[in-house]
C-alpha cells in the first residue's frame, strides 16, 4: 500500500479570503465577497455509505463490512444536515465496535497483512514499536482525514505495543491501531476546524484539511484521498492554483458519479427504500428487487446525465433516455430484451414515461401500500425538487369530509381529492401539492403506467404556479421551465455541502450560485465548482468553542418560497 | 458496578431546563445514585439468598388509539366491565390496569400530529417542535437510574422492522434504536458476550480486556477534541462518550462470572421470518421478540425496554385493501349502524391482542414465587385517543405487572383530565426514582396515581 506523506501539518498559508475573491470572481463573473461568510462548522456523522467508502478506500473492496448502522436522519430535507445533529447511541456504538472488530480482524489475518503493514516485523511474537509506528502512520490519516498530531499517535502506539507484548503477538497490536481508529470519535465523525484569517483576526476559515474534507465529501462522498492530503500538507489548497487544480482534478474522476449518486439519494430520499413495502394482492409486480432496480434506475439516469453526458440539469425533467431490467419493464410496461442487467431505453418524445418524475422510484415511494398519492407526490416535489413549504395538515381539521371517500361514484383520485378543493381549510395547502400530484395519476402506486382507474379515464391536466399543463408530459415541461428547478438545486447542494441551512449573511451569494449556474447552462460541474470556491464553503462565523447549533434558515431565505 | 455514568444533556435541554429550573421539568432526580434503594439487588444476594429480585420496566407503544366509547371502561375501581375493544386483554386483565381520561395538555404548544401525544407523556410535556424534545424518554429517565446493574441499559424493538420506529431517546437526535426480527434481537443479547448465568463453568473471552484496552484510549481524544468544539458538538460528543463508557462498563461485567439466576433460561436461536407491516407479518414478529425478551429480562441482561408494536399514524396494513391504519382511521366512514369504522377497528384489536401477548409472555417466565411480570412495570401507551381527529386528550395507558410489590393491578383509573405526566411520576417512583415533580408546564405534576401504589 502507498503511504500517506504524515508531515505533521503546518504549512506557510496564504489569505484564503484573498485568493477566494480571485477565484469567484473568476468563477462567477465577479462581484463583492465580502458580505459573505460561512455559517457554524457542522461536526457530521459518517453516514453508513461514507464509513464503508473509507473501508473499501483504505483497505480494499475485498474487507468485509458486516454489521448494522445507526438510522441516520433527516433534517430540513436532508441527511446531510440531520447529520450534524445525531450523536452516537450505546446501541450504535456496541455495532460500531463490533463492526470495527471484525474488519480489523480481516486486516490482520495471515496472507492479507502485508499488503497494509508496510513492514516485516523483526519478531512476530512480540511489540515492534517502529514497525507499528509505520502502519499507525500510513493508515491514520487516510481514516482521519488529516495528519494526526504526535500525542495521539503516541497514545495509540502505546496501547499496541503494550497489546502486542502481552498478547506475544505483533499483530494483536496492529488490530489494536486499527479498531481503535475505527471506532475514535474523530474518525466517526467529521469534525471542521477553524483558523483565523492572517491580518484579518476577526474572520474565520476553515483548515485546509477541513476544506478538503468537505471537498471531497461533496464531490466523491469519501475522505480526501492520498493525493489530496498531499496537496493540504504542501499548502496547495491555500493558493487559487493549488485549489483550482484539486478541484478540476477531483471533478474529472470517476469517483465524481458516487459523489452525485450519494447527493441525489439523500435528495430523493432514497432511504425510504429500506422499509418500502406494499399490498401484494394488488401490486403482484412489486418486490423488494424490483423497488431496488427503480431506485438505481433513477440514479442511473442522474449519473448519465450529469456526471456522464454534462448535461443540463432541467433537462432531466424532459429526457427520453432511460434505463430498465426486464423486471422493472413489467411494471412500465416496456419489453426488455436482456434477461438480466440494465438496458438503455429511449423513450417517444409524447410518451408519458419520459422525463425524472415518470420514474417509477419517486411514484413508489410517495404512494400507499394499496394506491397512488397525488398528495403525497405533490409534497415531495414541491419540497425537494421546488423548495418550497406545504404545511401539515391541522390537527383539528374535520376529516369527516372524506367519509365519502368510499363513495362508489368517485372513481379516480381526482373526484375524491375534489373534496379539498371545495373546503377552505384544506384548499390553501391542498392546492399546492394535489394538482402536481394529480399530473402524475397514470402511474400506480408502484409507478405502473395506466389510463383508467376504476374504469374511468384519468385526467391529468393542472397547472403548476400558474402554467397550465395538459397532461403529464406537459407537466415535465412545466418543471423543466419552471425558474425554481435550478435555484432549488442550488440551495439543495449547498447545503448539502456544509452540513447545515444558510445563513443571512449568505443571501447574496447563493444568487451569485445561482447566476453562476444559470450561466453554464445549469451543468452540475459548473455548480459544484462555484460552490467549493464560494467564500461561505471556506470560511465561519464560529470560533471554536463558541456556543452555537448548526443553523436553521430564515424562511424568506429559500427561493420560491414567496410565491408559496 | 451501581455506579452511574455522567447523562449527557444537549444544549436544548440545558437551556431549556436553565429557563424552567429543571431538567425535564423532574425536580431532580436523575443526579441521584440509586445504591440505598437497589443495594441489595446485586447478583451474589439474589443467588445466595434467594432475595429481592431485579425490578423492570418497560414500554409498549401501539399507533392510532382506539375508539373512545369502545375502549374507555365506565366503571373505576375493580369491578369493570371490559368494553368490545379491551376484550382481548380479558385473560390477562389481573395483571394490569386500565387508565382511562389522562391528557397530555398543550399549554400553547401545536399538536404535532402523531407525535405531541407520545412525547407528551414519554417526556412529560408537548414538544416544541417537530425536530425536539424538551428532555429525556422516561425509560432513559429510569435507565440512568437502573440500568448500569446489567449489560444493557435498554433493549428497544420495533415490530414492524423499522429501526426508527423508537420513542426511546436522550434527544430527538439520540434516539435508540430498535431491533427489528427476533434473530437480531436474540443476537445481540445471547451470542457475543453472553455467559449463561446457570452454566457449570466460566470462562471469560481473552479478548475482553483487549477490547477494554482500546476503549479507554478512546479518552484520549475526548481532551484534544473538546476545545475545539461549540456547545452544540460538546453535548453530541458527551452523548458520544457516554455510549463508550456503556460498552466498557458491559466488557467490565464479562470479565466475571455471572451469579446463577433460577429464572434464567437461554432460548433457541429464533427463525427468521418475513418482515413487512403486513399486520399478520407484525404480529408474529412482535411474538417472537417478546418471548426473546422474556428470557433477556429473566437472565438479568437488561432491566429497561420498549416495544414498538406499530408507529404514531401506524402504517400497518391488511392484505387486499388499498389503505393503511392511519389512513384508513381518516378517510373509511363510519358506519352508521355500528358507529365506528369498521375496517379501522381491526388495527386496534389487533394491537390489544398483541399487548395481550406480550405480558402472557412475561407472566409465563416463572421467577421467585411468581412469575417475571410480577417484577415488571410495562406501560402500554398510545400517541391519540380517537386518531380520526389526533385528539390527544383521554389518552389510553395501560400498566401491566406488579414492579414487585409496589403496584396493584386489576384496576380502572379515571383521570378526569388530569396530564399523563401522573403516569410517569408514578411509575418513577416505584422504580425506585426520588422523582418528587416530574412533568414541563402545564403537566408538571407532583400527585403519583395513589390508587395505583401498593
Amino acid at each position: 500500500m502507498p503511504r500517506a506523506t504524515a508531515v505533521p501539518f503546518r504549512a506557510p498559508l496564504i489569505a484564503v479570503s484573498i485568493a477566494a475573491t480571485l477565484m469567484l470572481t473568476a468563477a462567477c463573473g465577479g462581484g463583492a465577497v465580502d458580505d459573505a461568510t460561512g455559517g457554524p462548522v457542522a461536526m457530521r456523522r459518517l453516514t453508513e455509505s461514507q464509513y464503508r467508502a473509507a473501508i473499501a478506500d483504505v483497505f480494499g473492496p475485498e474487507i468485509e463490512v458486516v454489521g448494522r448502522f445507526e438510522p441516520d436522519n433527516r433534517r430540513e430535507g436532508l441527511m446531510a444536515v440531520g447529520a450534524a445533529w445525531v450523536s452516537v447511541t450505546p446501541s450504535g456504538f456496541e455495532q460500531y465496535e463490533n463492526t470495527a472488530l471484525a474488519i480489523a480482524s480481516q486486516v490482520v489475518a495471515p496472507g492479507v497483512r502485508d499488503r497494509f503493514v508496510p513492514c516485516a516485523p523483526r519478531d512476530p511474537s512480540t511489540a515492534d514499536p517502529e514497525c507499528a509506528e509505520a502502519f499507525l502512520r500510513a493508515i491514520a490519516p487516510r481514516l482521519l482525514r488529516r495528519a494526526p498530531e504526535e500525542p495521539a499517535l503516541a497514545a495509540r502506539l502505546e496501547a499496541a505495543n503494550r497489546a502486542a507484548t502481552e498478547h506475544g503477538d505483533f499483530y494483536v497490536g496492529v488490530e489494536v491501531l486499527v479498531s481503535g481508529l475505527l471506532v475514535s470519535p474523530e474518525f466517526l465523525f467529521r469534525v471542521e476546524l477553524a483558523e483565523p484569517v492572517p491580518d484579518r483576526p476577526d474572520r474565520l476559515r476553515l483548515t485546509d484539511e477541513t476544506v478538503a474534507s468537505r471537498m471531497s465529501y461533496l464531490l466523491w462522498n469519501a475522505g480526501p484521498d492520498e493525493a489530496l492530503l498531499e496537496a493540504v500538507a504542501a499548502g496547495a489548497l491555500s493558493t487559487a492554483d493549488g485549489l483550482s487544480a484539486e478541484l478540476d482534478r477531483m471533478l474529472a474522476s470517476p469517483r465524481l458519479e458516487a459523489g452525485v449518486s450519494a447527493f441525489f439519494e439523500d435528495l430523493f430520499r432514497f432511504d425510504a427504500f429500506s422499509s418500502l413495502g406494499k399490498d401484494p394482492i394488488r401490486y403482484p409486480k412489486f418486490s423488494s428487487e424490483v423497488a431496488a432496480d427503480a431506485r438505481e434506475q433513477t440514479l442511473r439516469v442522474v449519473v448519465d446525465h450529469l456526471v456522464d453526458r454534462r448535461a443540463d440539469y432541467r433537462d432531466l425533467f424532459t429526457t427520453p433516455r432511460s434505463f430498465l431490467t426486464r423486471r422493472l419493464g413489467a411494471v412500465y410496461a416496456v419489453p426488455v430484451a436482456p434477461e438480466s442487467g440494465w438496458a438503455a431505453t429511449t423513450f417517444d418524445a409524447d410518451d408519458p414515461r419520459r422525463g425524472l418524475l415518470a420514474h417509477a422510484s419517486f411514484n413508489m415511494l410517495n404512494a400507499h401500500p394499496g394506491r397512488s398519492s397525488a398528495t403525497l407526490r405533490g409534497v415531495f416535489l414541491r419540497e425537494a425538487l421546488l423548495c418550497q413549504t406545504v404545511p401539515p395538515a391541522p390537527a383539528d381539521v374535520d376529516f369527516g369530509l372524506f367519509n365519502e371517500d368510499d363513495n362508489p361514484a368517485y372513481k379516480t383520485a381526482r373526484d375524491r381529492l375534489g373534496v379539498h378543493s371545495s373546503n377552505a381549510t384544506c384548499r390553501n395547502c391542498h392546492a399546492l401539492s394535489d394538482p402536481i400530484g394529480l399530473g402524475l395519476e397514470v402511474f400506480d402506486g408502484i409507478g405502473g403506467i395506466r389510463a383508467t382507474e376504476n374504469g374511468a379515464p384519468i385526467d391529468t391536466s393542472g397547472d403548476l404556479d400558474g402554467r397550465p399543463f395538459a397532461n403529464t408530459l406537459e407537466l415535465g415541461d412545466a418543471f423543466r421551465e419552471s425558474p425554481l428547478v435550478g435555484a432549488c438545486l442550488v440551495e439543495n447542494l449547498y447545503r448539502y455541502a456544509v452540513g447545515r441551512e444558510i445563513v443571512n449573511a449568505e443571501r447574496r451569494q447563493m444568487r451569485r450560485l445561482e447566476r453562476a449556474f444559470e450561466d453554464a447552462d445549469h451543468r452540475l460541474h459548473a455548480l459544484l465548482r462555484a460552490i467549493v470556491l464560494s467564500p461561505g464553503f471556506r470560511t465561519t462565523t464560529s470560533p471554536p468553542g463558541d456556543d452555537q447549533e448548526p443553523s436553521s434558515v430564515a424562511s424568506s431565505m429559500r427561493p420560491g418560497r414567496e410565491s408559496v | 458496578m451501581n455506579e452511574r455514568a455522567p447523562i449527557a444533556i444537549t444544549r436544548r435541554a440545558v437551556l431549556r431546563s436553565a429557563l424552567r429550573g429543571t431538567l425535564g421539568g423532574a425536580a431532580i432526580s436523575v443526579g441521584v445514585p440509586f445504591l440505598d434503594v437497589f443495594l441489595d439487588d446485586n447478583g451474589e444476594a439474589l443467588a445466595a439468598t434467594g432475595g429481592p429480585l431485579p425490578r423492570r420496566f418497560g414500554t409498549w407503544f401501539w399507533g392510532c388509539g382506539m375508539n373512545p366509547p369502545r375502549w374507555n371502561p365506565t366503571v373505576e375501581g375493580k369491578d369493570f366491565a371490559l368494553p368490545p375493544e379491551l376484550a382481548p386483554i380479558s385473560p390477562v386483565r389481573e395483571h394490569m390496569s386500565v387508565l382511562s381520561g389522562f391528557n397530555v395538555l398543550l399549554g400553547g404548544e401545536t399538536n404535532f400530529v402523531h407525535r405531541t401525544g407520545v412525547i407528551g407523556t414519554l417526556c412529560g410535556g408537548a414538544p416544541p417542535s417537530k425536530n425536539d424534545n424538551r428532555g429525556p424518554t422516561l425509560d432513559v429517565l429510569i435507565s440512568d437510574a437502573i440500568g448500569g446493574a446489567t449489560r444493557f441499559r435498554s433493549l428497544e424493538m420495533a415490530a414492524t422492522g423499522v429501526a426508527t420506529d423508537s420513542y426511546s431517546g436522550r434527544s430527538e437526535d439520540a434516539k435508540n434504536p430498535s431491533e427489528t426480527t427476533p434473530l437480531s434481537l436474540y443476537a445481540r443479547v445471547f451470542t457475543n458476550g453472553f455467559a449463561d448465568p446457570n452454566a457449570a463453568e466460566f470462562t471469560p473471552d481473552p479478548r475482553t480486556l483487549l477490547r477494554k484496552s482500546v476503549l479507554s484510549a478512546i479518552e484520549e481524544d475526548r481532551k484534544r477534541l473538546e476545545g475545539r468544539l461549540g456547545a452544540h458538538d460538546r453535548a453530541r460528543l458527551d452523548e458520544y462518550f457516554t455510549s463508550v463508557r456503556q460498552l466498557e462498563h458491559q466488557l467490565e461485567l464479562q470479565l466475571s462470572a455471572p451469579p446463577p439466576l433460577e429464572a434464567c433460561r437461554v432460548p433457541e436461536a429464533p427463525e427468521a421470518g418475513p418482515v413487512s407491516r403486513d399486520v399478520a407479518h407484525v404480529r408474529e414478529n412482535h411474538d417472537a421478540m417478546a418471548r426473546v425478551l422474556a428470557l433477556a429480562l429473566a437472565c438479568d441482561q437488561t432491566r429497561v425496554f420498549n416495544m414498538v408494536f406499530s408507529e404514531g399514524a401506524s402504517r400497518l396494513h391488511l392484505p387486499g385493501s388499498s389503505d393503511n391504519h392511519h389512513t384508513l382511521t381518516h378517510e373509511e366512514a363510519v358506519d352508521e349502524a355500528l358507529g365506528y369504522q369498521v375496517e379501522a377497528t381491526k388495527f386496534v384489536m389487533h394491537s390489544m391482542e398483541a399487548w395481550a401477548t406480550f405480558v402472557s409472555a412475561l407472566d409465563s417466565v416463572p421467577e421467585g414465587a411468581g412469575t417475571l411480570l410480577d417484577n415488571c412495570a410495562v406501560l402500554a401507551h398510545s400517541e391519540t385517543s380517537d386518531a380520526n381527529s389526533h385528539s390527544v386528550t383521554g389518552l389510553p395507558l395501560m400498566i401491566a405487572g406488579r414492579a414487585g410489590g409496589r403496584l396493584r393491578t386489576g384496576l380502572h383509573v379515571f383521570g378526569a383530565g388530569d396530564p399523563t405526566t401522573r403516569a410517569g411520576l408514578t411509575l418513577q417512583q416505584v422504580m425506585g426514582l426520588r422523582t418528587s415533580r416530574w412533568g414541563l408546564d402545564a403537566n408538571a405534576t407532583d400527585r403519583p396515581i395513589e390508587a395505583l401504589l401498593a
